[in-house]
């Protein structure tokens, strides 16, 4: 064993680190969103058994939640990392110099997203069902809506994610593992939007999944749901979609002139 | 030897800068049908840059291009235009997932080429792949990815084909089938080829003619006699050899 070498490689890592902005931040930034979602977790059985309420359906409601969660996660996933696959396989530069217009390669992205997310939700809907017995179709007819705002809505923070990666390279790919947990919290995705804090609560509303899991857990527990939430929902996300894609036409535009299209994935 | 007189590719005082640096100054230049122009010049001369605002992954800061007589910055015109040409680069590879077949047919796709499965087996056969037509893109040697490269720059029967140093990871023997097979290709398909390469023989042999950059600036174009003459050299080795350690700013 030499102490020497070993240093050497603490050393390497230790660079590494100087270097990028996002491997610092990752540090605090899993830790902190972990504490945040399972504290407000903590929060919302604690106060359920401090008010004395009968304890609702939590295997429906977080296995619900977990589902549907999985669906934004993967629609988010299907832009950001098919187009990390190209970069990867160092096969970005082949395909742009090809007839394929910036707006077809979009379109692609969203269909391999839609098919993951149809792969991944009849899987998992599947596995509830043989493992715990848990009908994610009780849902019923709101099930779609509530799909449609989750997919919309992970497109545009795949797309988001992937104007930056464009933008600042590589060293922005780990934005494609995380940045969707960012929205977690304030999805409320296993707990109600009282639980959070009042600052948050207002965020939360500007958040188009929120209102999906909020829905998805009256329903479950029996209770109603004004649809008008869903419209809610679905006016933000067609919002965020335009604002993004603007967003994304706009970084498409500026690597070329800077020249870092070219580079991109060699 | 020029079989037309017009040309297929004009580029007018076409200029790049980056931040202060000017990667490319003013480079005019015209390119032919049936012609192999071959791009010479020290790393970072702007070959590379010229190459990516052909095909419009970078824009130019000033100048014009004009390809097929159409603007490649305009959007409509560019798809156009890039489904007449194609592109091959050392430094560009294939999703590695996928069979030479599989990235292939892809690439018919993308290209829209008729009759697509009869084209794949002429490449595979031209670039003698077909011992790894079924093999991932993971597992080929460089040079069978160059080879990959090439079949795919050759999937639509571009008119125009621009090569970025496509030889700089084959051995002897691949690496001068390459050549002969690019001449042959250029005679018999009227093809207009721009080829960059470090390797000065190599760009002796196949080039019409040369443009010698250094700096972002043309400063010889022509045969490549004529440009070891213009230099007073023996080859074009021991020209860029001069160039390159005697004309630093």
């Amino acid at each position: 064993m030499s102490f020497r070498r070993i240093s050497a490689m603490f050393l390497r890592h230790t660079y590494l680190y100087r270097h990028s902005f996002t491997r610092l931040i990752e540090i605090v930034y899993w830790p902190l969103l972990d504490l945040l979602l399972w504290g407000f977790v903590s929060l919302y059985i604690t106060k359920l058994s401090a008010e004395g309420q009968s304890t609702p359906n939590f295997l429906g409601i977080f296995l619900g939640a977990l589902i549907l969660w999985d669906i934004l996660f993967r629609s988010q996933q299907g832009i950001s990392v098919s187009f990390l696959e190209e970069v990867w396989a160092r096969n970005f530069l082949n395909l742009f110099v090809s007839p394929l217009t910036i707006n077809e390669y979009l379109v692609s992205l969203m269909m391999v997203s839609l098919f993951k997310v149809v792969v991944v939700f009849l899987v998992s809907s599947l596995l509830a069902w043989l493992l715990y017995s848990f009908n994610l179709f009780i849902i019923g007819l709101y099930l779609l809506p509530f799909m449609i705002n989750l997919i919309i809505f992970g497109w545009s923070i795949g797309i988001l994610t992937t104007a930056f990666i464009l933008r600042f390279g590589q060293q922005a790919e780990v934005l494609a593992w995380g940045i969707a947990f960012l929205f977690q919290p304030v999805s409320a995705v296993f707990y109600p939007l009282a639980v959070l804090p009042g600052f948050l609560q207002v965020a939360a509303r500007f958040v188009p999944a929120s209102y999906v899991f909020e829905g998805m857990r009256a329903v479950i527990m029996g209770q109603s749901f004004p649809a008008v939430y869903l419209l809610k929902a679905l006016g933000l996300n067609l919002v965020y979609l335009f604002l993004v894609l603007l967003l994304f036409f706009h970084m498409f535009k500026a690597v070329r002139v800077k020249g870092l299209l070219a580079h991109m994935g060699e | 030897m020029r079989l037309e007189t017009s040309p297929v590719l004009e580029v007018n005082k076409l200029s790049k800068t980056f931040n202060s640096f000017q990667a490319v100054k003013e480079v005019t230049f015209e390119l032919y049908r049936g012609e192999i122009l071959g791009l010479l010049g020290p790393n970072g001369a702007g070959k590379t840059t010229i190459i990516h605002m052909l095909l419009g992954l970078t824009l130019p800061t000033s100048g014009e291009i004009r390809i097929f007589g159409l603007n490649p910055e305009k959007s409509r015109q560019r798809e156009k235009i890039l489904s007449r040409m194609n592109f091959s680069s050392t430094y560009v590879a294939m999703p590695l997932s996928l069979t030479v077949r599989e990235s292939l047919m892809v690439f018919g796709q993308l290209y829209g080429v008729k009759k697509a499965k009869k084209k794949i087996e002429t490449l595979i056969e031209q670039f003698d792949l077909k011992e790894s037509a079924n093999k991932a893109v993971r597992t080929l040697s460089s040079g069978q990815m160059t080879r990959l490269n090439l079949a795919k720059a050759f999937i639509n029967d571009p008119e125009i084909l621009l090569l970025d140093e496509p030889t700089a990871s084959l051995d002897p023997d691949i690496a001068d089938r390459t050549r002969n097979y690019l001449i042959e290709i250029k005679k018999t398909k009227n093809m207009a080829i721009i080829y960059t390469s470090h390797n000065m023989n190599e760009m002796e042999v196949i080039s019409d003619r040369l443009l010698f950059l250094h700096h972002g600036e043309i400063i010889a174009r022509g045969t490549p006699a004529e440009v070891v003459r213009q230099f007073s050299g023996e080859n074009l080795e021991e020209v860029f050899l001069k160039i390159a350690r005697e004309m630093e700013p």
